[in-house]
């Protein structure tokens, strides 16, 4: 049972952490956690890469010198490597529209920004400038 | 054995704190939780094998964007509202998406498998041919600057685009705040000169 589990395990809990991701973004309307939750999903994409490079029996793809020494696959582990730098990148250029947006509107709350946008009058394009420092 | 067990547990942790990422509505008890998330995940991918991968995930996951998403908060408010009420549409989605993925679970290689697909294409040359050619011992190193060194250009250049939208994003704010310093409005003016003396320079680092 444990060794059947065992299989598939890694896979099941990536889909859930991966589920759990999804479900913040969509439910949930602060910006910030809107942006955690897309750094939960991506973090589920990794652990399922690496799971897949796992050879039973292996070690870390590091040349011993030794020839009969089993390696887990590294190819997934640079492709993640890349994945977790841009991941870091595009969160920070999320964080500075958050800010952006702050500034704007006054709020980082979905609802209260799409009220805001409609209340906006289009001649005064500068004014919700105005009311954030109110 | 103790590898699968080591993994199981750390796995059920990772599950345990997204469930609380969830049902947190402060977001400062939220920012560290994902820092522990992503420093859990590290620990996985030890487990794993992939070193280089944990301490990437350890030094840039959990370490810098804590620290952005903290700065972050020093300007916006530090309690989530409660929300609009879109849990059950969202569960609804969550949960078909997930099944389908389940199902597709059946077909993917069981965990560990040294004969499966992933490790049969190029993966055997890297680790066959990289010693000699090369003489570095780390197969990660030279496969990211050698064997895909246009993936590792192509990174560079997607985060360097990135550094400067950011940049731009945050001298926006400088341009707002002088506007309004000429026509002697007061604005957001205090928030919007923190911000662009601030951010920069952490987002600096990550470049």
């Amino acid at each position: 049972m444990i060794e059947q589990l065992g299989d598939s395990w890694n896979y099941i809990i990536v889909i859930i952490l991966m589920m759990t991701g999804l479900f913040i973004v969509i439910a949930r309307t602060n910006l910030i956690k809107k942006l955690i939750g897309l750094s939960i999903f991506q973090t589920s994409v990794f652990l399922f890469y690496i799971s897949l490079g796992k050879v039973a029996g292996g070690t870390a793809p590091i040349l011993n010198g030794n020839p009969g020494t089993l390696y887990s696959n590294p190819l997934p582990h640079v492709l993640i490597l890349t994945a977790i730098v841009v991941g870091v990148a595009t969160t920070a250029l999320g964080l500075a529209l958050i800010l952006r947006i702050n500034e704007a509107f006054g709020s980082i709350e979905e609802d209260e920004i799409i009220a805001a946008k409609l209340n906006q009058s289009l001649a005064r394009p500068r004014r919700p400038l105005d009311e954030a420092s109110e | 054995m103790i590898s699968l067990f080591v993994d199981v547990f750390l796995l059920v942790l990772l599950v345990l704190i997204a469930v609380m990422v969830v049902r947190t509505c402060n977001l400062y008890a939220v920012i560290v939780m994902s820092g522990a998330y992503s420093l859990t995940s590290a620990a996985i991918f030890v487990n794993l094998d992939a070193v280089d991968v944990a301490f990437t995930e350890a030094a840039v996951g959990a370490g810098i964007s804590t620290i952005l998403f903290l700065a972050v908060m020093a300007y916006v408010p530090a309690d989530e509202k409660p929300s609009l009420n879109r849990n059950v549409l969202a569960g609804f989605i969550c949960i078909g998406a997930g099944a389908l993925l389940l199902l597709a679970v059946a077909d993917l290689p069981s965990f560990g498998d040294p004969m499966s697909q992933v490790h049969q294409h190029v993966a055997p040359r890297y680790l066959a041919e990289s010693g000699s050619a090369l003489h570095i011992p780390n197969v990660v190193t030279t496969v990211l600057a050698s064997y895909r060194g246009f993936d590792t250009l192509g990174e560079t250049i997607v985060v360097f685009t990135a550094g400067l939208g950011v940049l731009m994003l945050l001298a926006g704010t400088t341009r707002t705040h002088r506007m309004a310093k000429k026509t002697g409005k007061k604005t957001a003016s205090g928030v919007s000169k923190r911000v662009s003396k601030v951010l920069p320079k952490s987002t600096g680092k990550k470049v």
